[in-house]
């Protein structure tokens, strides 16, 4: 009877899977024991971190380098961006202490600062000689601090937004591009260049809905065509006729001369799309131009012009975005913690990047020193300096005409922004996929945004 | 004409108004064997896709449309062992192969008592079972966080084996009573008319009939645990974080990340499928219990 076979014929099976278990518990110190503290050797610290590919570096060097110099283990853990948002919140609202450094964004910095959330860095910057705060980009600092001041988060990397354009479509059609074009121009390059015989897209922007998507490079055209989200007294704006200007022409702009699936293509997309040659130009992040200058990841390496974000009103209108490391509240190795920032965000570790794993993959874009070093600067010649002085003539304080009642270029920083923004930004996105109008999105998002108002005022 | 003569032309005449029938069910049994493969290729596709992807630079990976064409590189994998993914591979294999023990350990006798020899108001019993499974895991979360957190048990892989084997067991409770329903009530009698004790009744006469069952619960459990990674995120950091934690780290809102995420899904699918198909048999015979009287 093969019935009565089958449970020897289960037992190697069942050995296995039994041995297999005992060894992990036994070789990977798999099992529990607490997120933090003691290992035997020395203190251990745990990382929480978003999987950009500067923050993989970071894992990669640690416990060759820092580990080796302090005796200090790192344990990291990468998450995506909303994941890792959900978690640290989760963490410090419960007390639960997990995590001893996390990395944020420019966005969460002041608000989590105001929530008590963080332990301010200032005073350690201070008394670490070697650290240099002095040196860390102004913009920079500024995002990053709480309304007392101090430094909440020290930044690992920092960006701005500028004008990507492919230098060979633009010779074929004997067009130059200034070097600080206005979205005017920009639209007729877009016009001129637009090839869909040839698959070959005018301009790409970002369409997919997201309030660190699609609004990231609109809010900053909406800045410079002087709209604004809410004004000093928090009255919105969002269907003055400033705010609904600059939005129809980003939407017909991408419409009309954008790259295909505009509605749904993001930061990545649009880095995909223009990599391959097929945008004549793309206004997004400086940080993109390390993976379009690499050959191994980018068709039109070595092909690619840098012109400074287009205007209309205002003098500049890039972004300022920065990825930081924070010390959550609940951390009880502090000084550990503290240990690890200053040496990830310090000078040192630049060089350490830039000499074993190539200068084009330094976290740069948040130290004044960065760009003079030669090898960097070589590296990075096409776009360090125009990245350098977006970045220094953002202002998160006044990013428009119009004086600002928070924080942010391209955000508005107070936490109801990123519901606001991503809702918004639905709408918008729909209307460049043409299933609504502009002016029926921005009346939505003006109700929207009183709702939020009435919180502030 | 003889009589056998007559016999055989009626046979003949007989078959021939038959197999207009019989063309007419073998065109639909092929066109159903057609429909099965089209819906065998559609759900393989995306498989196969992931497998392929895997071997992709990143920047053929993120074509589109996508190149069926290319030059496999092992650039994703090489990016997959850097980060280190033995021990995510070792907490999930801990986690999944122990709630799954526990799980058979307690949802066959459960079964037991819920279907050979029922114990009172077995009905209430099945559906508090059941009616555990109707509350959304995320209206659970803060309560099971808080207590995990006041235990100290946060970022500990035995709450992970202890919360996937409550989440399991009422899943493995109804099927193992589904297939502990279909043993013949007679054997057991038989059994203990032979004197059998309960212990030797479910040893040698009920387990062997019902393996290929317990297969099929043990393979579920198995690939539901595996694959969790709500309750993953929320309540491991660094040292009890499982294969679904170790895949998501590769999605950056900055740079192309394709071949090296499908890389990663590629080798963390390897377990459940070389579970599959070591139960492959069993999991036939226990799948199609019940639905075949």
């Amino acid at each position: 009877m093969s019935g009565t076979r089958t449970p020897h014929r289960w037992r190697p099976v069942l050995a296995l899977a039994l041995a297999t278990v005992l060894a992990s518990t036994a070789c990977s110190g798999a099992g529990g024991g607490s997120s933090s503290g003691s290992d035997g050797k020395g203190k251990a610290i745990t990382v929480l971190m978003v999987g950009n590919p500067q923050m993989e570096d970071l894992a990669k060097v640690t416990a060759d380098n820092f580990t080796k110099q302090t005796g200090i283990t790192v344990r990291f853990t990468i998450l995506p961006e909303n994941e890792l948002r959900d978690k640290v919140t989760q963490d410090v609202a419960t007390q639960g202490g997990q995590y001893d450094v996390a990395t944020i964004g420019a966005y969460e910095a002041p608000i989590w600062a105001k929530n008590g959330w963080l332990h301010e860095l200032s005073s350690y910057a201070d008394k670490d000689g070697g650290y240099d705060k002095a040196d860390l980009l102004d913009p920079m600092v500024k995002s990053l601090s709480g309304e007392d001041g101090k430094l909440y988060a020290a930044p690992f990397y920092g960006e701005s937004s500028f004008l990507m354009y492919n230098k060979k479509l633009f010779a074929a059609k004997g067009l130059s591009m200034p070097e600080r074009p206005t979205w005017q121009q920009v639209a007729q390059f877009a016009a001129r260049l637009d090839d869909k015989k040839a698959g070959v897209a005018g301009i790409c922007l970002r369409g997919l809905p997201g309030w660190g998507e699609l609004f990231a490079p609109l809010t900053t055209v909406v800045n410079t065509f002087g709209g604004t989200w809410f004004e000093k007294d928090w009255t919105p704006k969002v269907n003055s006729p400033e705010f609904a200007e600059a939005t129809r022409f980003y939407v017909n702009l991408v419409r009309a001369h954008g790259e295909a699936g505009a509605p749904q293509a993001g930061f990545t997309e649009c880095l995909n799309t223009f990599g391959q040659g097929k945008a004549a130009m793309w206004y997004d992040a400086t940080s993109a131009a390390g993976t379009l200058e690499d050959k191994a990841a980018s068709r039109v390496a070595g092909k690619v012009g840098y012109a400074y974000a287009p205007v209309n009103r205002t003098k500049s209108s890039g972004w300022l975005w920065a990825w930081a490391l924070a010390m959550p509240k609940t951390t009880k190795n502090a000084d550990a913690a503290w240990q690890f920032i200053s040496w990830a965000t310090g000078k040192e570790y630049e060089k350490l990047i830039g000499s074993s794993l190539g200068w084009s993959r330094v976290p740069a874009g948040k130290r004044q020193s960065t760009y003079a070093i030669a090898e960097y600067r070589q590296s990075a010649d096409a776009f360090a300096d125009i990245t350098l002085k977006s970045i220094q003539e953002a202002d998160p304080v006044n990013p428009g005409v119009q004086p600002r009642p928070a924080l942010g270029v391209q955000f508005v920083g107070v936490p109801e922004f990123a519901d606001l923004g991503t809702k918004v930004s639905q709408e918008v996105s729909a209307a460049i996929a043409g299933s609504t109008t502009v002016d029926k999105a921005l009346a939505d998002g003006q109700r929207l945004a009183e709702d939020v108002a009435k919180e502030h005022r | 004409m003889t009589s056998a003569q007559r016999e055989q032309a009626n046979d003949r005449s007989a078959v021939r108004a038959a197999r207009p029938g019989r063309t007419r069910r073998s065109a639909r049994g092929a066109a159903w064997a057609v429909v099965a493969w089209i819906a065998g290729l559609l759900f393989f596709l995306p498989v196969l896709w992931m497998v392929l992807t895997g071997f992709k630079r990143e920047v053929d990976a993120a074509s589109n449309p996508p190149s069926w064409v290319f030059t496999p590189v092992l650039d994703g994998y090489r990016q997959v062992f850097d980060r280190d993914i033995t021990p995510y591979l070792l907490n999930s294999l801990m986690a999944s192969v122990l709630s799954t023990l526990l799980v058979l350990l307690l949802a066959t006798p459960a079964a037991y008592a819920l279907s050979i020899r029922p114990v009172a108001k077995w009905r209430d019993v099945l559906f508090f079972f059941i009616s555990t499974k109707m509350l959304p895991a995320v209206a659970a979360l803060l309560p099971i966080y808080l207590l995990v957190k006041e235990l100290g048990m946060l970022d500990n892989i035995w709450t992970m084996v202890i919360l996937y084997t409550s989440m399991n067991l009422p899943l493995a409770v109804w099927m193992m009573r589904s297939f502990l329903l279909e043993v013949p009530s007679a054997l057991i009698e038989a059994a203990a008319m032979d004197g059998a004790s309960l212990t030797v009744t479910i040893r040698r006469i009920l387990l062997p009939i019902v393996a290929p069952g317990l297969a099929a619960t043990a393979l579920i459990c198995f690939i539901f645990s595996w694959n969790e990674f709500f309750f993953a995120v929320n309540l491991t950091a660094t040292r009890a974080g499982t294969s679904p934690i170790f895949l998501v780290g590769f999605i950056t809102s900055e740079g192309l990340f394709l071949a090296r995420l499908c890389a990663a899904a590629t080798i963390v699918s390897l377990p459940v499928v070389l579970a599959g198909w070591i139960a492959q048999k069993q999991l036939v015979r226990g799948l199609s219990m019940g639905a075949v009287k």
